[in-house]
């Protein structure tokens, strides 16, 4: 028997109701794939920073979330995207404390940090797109490049 | 998008127990009634016509702490500080702890606490800096 899996889903990130419910929503897909509470936590953390970015610096987006396979493995995957500036200067925009925007820049290098899989895809003018990727895993989550 | 029952986007109560703030915060906190809930704080304490003795901030209930609500979490305890107020985080999930330092925040400067009731004897111990008590 299979746990019911988890469908594919696209939401707007347009607004704080909708970051709002978004960390709802990955918490629940996250829950039912069988995330323990801690990667659980960092994959919703995660999503939080990376989805306020869209909102904030990105002019708005939205989110595909899908449910990848690899072998045995079950993953959950998030892409966040934007059309708006896009990032410059990526390594600059990845340093922790960096922010053009009146926040504390730890977004974007902390949500790096907080997922096994970080797939940052950005062009000035066109937008961003910021993809991460969370196997279901034993605690505690192996770190990427740690097995 | 609105309607979604697990999501809350009311204003968060400030509660006055005794000369202390408690707030409790729950489930998921929308941006804005994060940067509500900061002003909130700081016009209790300078409005208060008996000094606030602390301020207690319940985190009991919060599932995720990202780097926005811990910069609004930060900025109230430097505010009431300024307003002469010890500020205390008190009950953070192990969870979000874990989290947080991966995050990179770390929240120095923060005075926590295990449980609310902690708290409230770290505050009961320390009185604010108008020496009462
Ligand atoms: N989706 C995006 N579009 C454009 N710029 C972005 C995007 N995401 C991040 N950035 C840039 O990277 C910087 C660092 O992001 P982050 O670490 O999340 O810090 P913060 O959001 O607090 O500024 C931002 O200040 C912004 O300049
Ligand atoms: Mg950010």
């Amino acid at each position: 028997m299979h746990a019911p899996l988890t469908p594919t889903a696209r939401l707007p990130i347009g607004s704080d109701a909708d970051l709002a419910w978004l960390r709802q929503h990955v918490r629940q897909c996250a829950a039912d794939l069988g995330f323990g509470l801690v990667q659980q936590t960092k994959l919703v953390t995660a999503a939080s920073e990376l989805a306020r970015n869209t909102l904030v610096h990105g002019g708005g987006g939205h989110v595909e979330i899908t449910t990848p396979t690899d072998g045995a493995r079950r993953g959950l995957r998030l892409s966040f995207v934007d059309s708006g500036p896009g990032i410059r200067d990526v390594d600059l925009a990845l340093t922790d404390g960096y922010t053009t925007g009146g926040g504390l820049g730890m977004g974007l290098s902390g949500a790096k940090r907080l997922v096994q899989d970080f797939v940052l895809d950005t062009r000035p003018g066109l937008g961003t797109t910021v993809t991460i990727t969370e196997w279901v895993s034993g605690f505690p989550a192996p770190r990427p490049g740690a097995r | 998008m609105t309607d979604f029952p697990a999501v809350h986007p009311e204003p968060v109560p400030v509660l006055a127990l005794g000369d202390i703030l408690l707030v409790t915060l729950r489930g998921d906190l929308y941006d804005g009634a994060a940067e509500q809930l900061q002003y909130d704080i700081t016009q209790r304490i300078a409005n208060s016509p008996v000094p606030v003795g602390g301020v207690v901030i319940d985190l009991s209930g919060v599932e995720i702490v990202d780097s926005f609500l811990g910069r609004i979490l930060a900025e109230i305890a430097a505010s009431a500080r300024l307003l002469a107020t010890r500020t205390i985080l008190a009950g953070m999930r192990p969870a979000v702890a874990i989290t947080l330092v991966e995050l990179g925040l770390t929240l120095p400067g923060l005075a926590t606490a295990l449980d609310v009731d902690r708290a409230l004897a770290m505050l009961h111990r320390a009185p604010s800096v108008e020496g009462g008590a």
